[in-house]
């Protein structure tokens, strides 16, 4: 991987992690909010669906996660198990992909 | 006179810790004990001096498991309970006994970019740097290194990733990319960049916490990410 692409992917790390800054609270201070009177299914879907600003909200999220996760795992593979090359570019692509998959399924479905 | 229970390794990559018994002396340095076993208990042991007086850099070893200089190390400051433990340098292939190969340490110096290259000739004037300057400042907070090691050896990161550059590597790079003479500019920049360069480090700061010099380079590695976030932004990398 050439100097640019890693100096991109570091960037792209750091402004992720300061989204997740901001979106990881917003998600904790809506639980304890949410959780005041008891949680239910009825409740969470009555929030969210058809609820334009979750839906950005959670997207926003979820694609942080996406590209956050697999950019800091690539070291700590290298770190700990030795794992370098192209094989773990593609695993970290390959965890992107799943993570954004499985992330806006679940945003869509509460869309929706 | 009470006595000192020293363990010394002793062997290379192999080997075991020989234990000796040192007497204790006022004011006395770990360099000073390890001294008193080459000449007085056992020759055949290999370690390397030079200055004495914190200067040189060449007597780092690890004492008690922490990288020090053991010129500048009183026996009093880290004896715990009259026991000594004196290993090689950690992150350095040893040579024998306390004695490591640095030529790792020092080829990454090179890697990183680490000589100064200028543009100017002798028919040129003096480069005038103001003192104070933000670049000149940021230059000399990492300026007096002298290339000892200890840092390099502290740091879990180049335990973790061989590759990586390390502090003391980065930090001098730093040092360069802050001085208006020097012309390598990008080139160093992409030299530094990556998964081997200032981008691995973790910010754990044990080199910061165990500089003789009292260097950060932390913060020299923390400038070189910067420095090199504002090229890639611009399309310069």
């Amino acid at each position: 991987m050439s100097k640019r692409s890693d100096a991109r992917l570091w960037i792209a790390q750091r402004a992720t992690a300061a989204l997740l800054a901001l979106c990881v609270t917003v998600h904790l201070v809506t639980i304890v909010y949410a959780v005041r009177g008891g949680l239910s299914a009825a409740e969470i879907l009555g929030r969210t669906r058809g609820n334009v600003g979750w839906l950005a909200f959670y997207t926003v999220f979820v694609l942080a996660v996406a590209v956050h996760a697999p950019i800091g795992l690539r070291p700590v593979v290298t770190e700990w198990l030795g794992w370098r090359g192209r094989s773990r570019e593609w695993a970290a692509l390959a965890l992107g992909v799943a993570l954004a998959w499985m992330g806006m399924r679940a945003v869509l479905v509460l869309y929706a | 006179m009470t006595a000192l229970q020293v363990d010394v390794w002793r062997g290379a990559a192999e080997g075991r810790l020989q234990r000796y018994d040192v007497p204790r002396f006022p004011s006395q340095t770990v360099l000073d004990v390890v001294t008193h076993i080459q000449r007085k208990l056992d020759p055949t042991l290999a370690y390397r001096y030079a200055c004495r007086v914190g200067m040189c850099g060449s007597c780092a070893m690890t004492v008690n498991g922490v990288p020090r200089w053991t010129c500048r190390t009183h026996v009093d400051r880290v004896a715990k309970n009259g026991v000594l433990q004196l290993r090689p340098l950690r992150n350095l292939p040893v040579i024998r006994d306390l004695v490591t190969d640095m030529r790792s340490f020092f080829d990454k110096w090179e890697r990183a970019g680490g000589h100064f290259e200028g543009a100017s000739t002798k028919a040129d004037d003096f480069a005038r740097v103001a003192p104070d300057s933000a670049a000149r400042q940021a230059a000399d907070a990492g300026i007096e290194c002298i290339g000892c090691g200890v840092c390099y050896s502290a740091c879990d990161v180049v335990s973790w990733n061989p590759d990586y550059l390390g502090p003391a590597a980065l930090n001098r790079a730093w040092t360069l990319v802050n001085d208006p003479r020097d012309k390598a500019g990008v080139t160093r920049l992409r030299a530094i960049a990556g998964d081997a360069g200032c981008h691995a480090c973790h910010t754990h700061m044990s080199c910061t916490e165990r500089c003789p010099k009292h260097i950060s380079p932390t913060a020299s590695i923390a400038g070189l990410k910067r420095a090199v976030t504002r090229a890639a932004l611009d399309g310069k990398l």
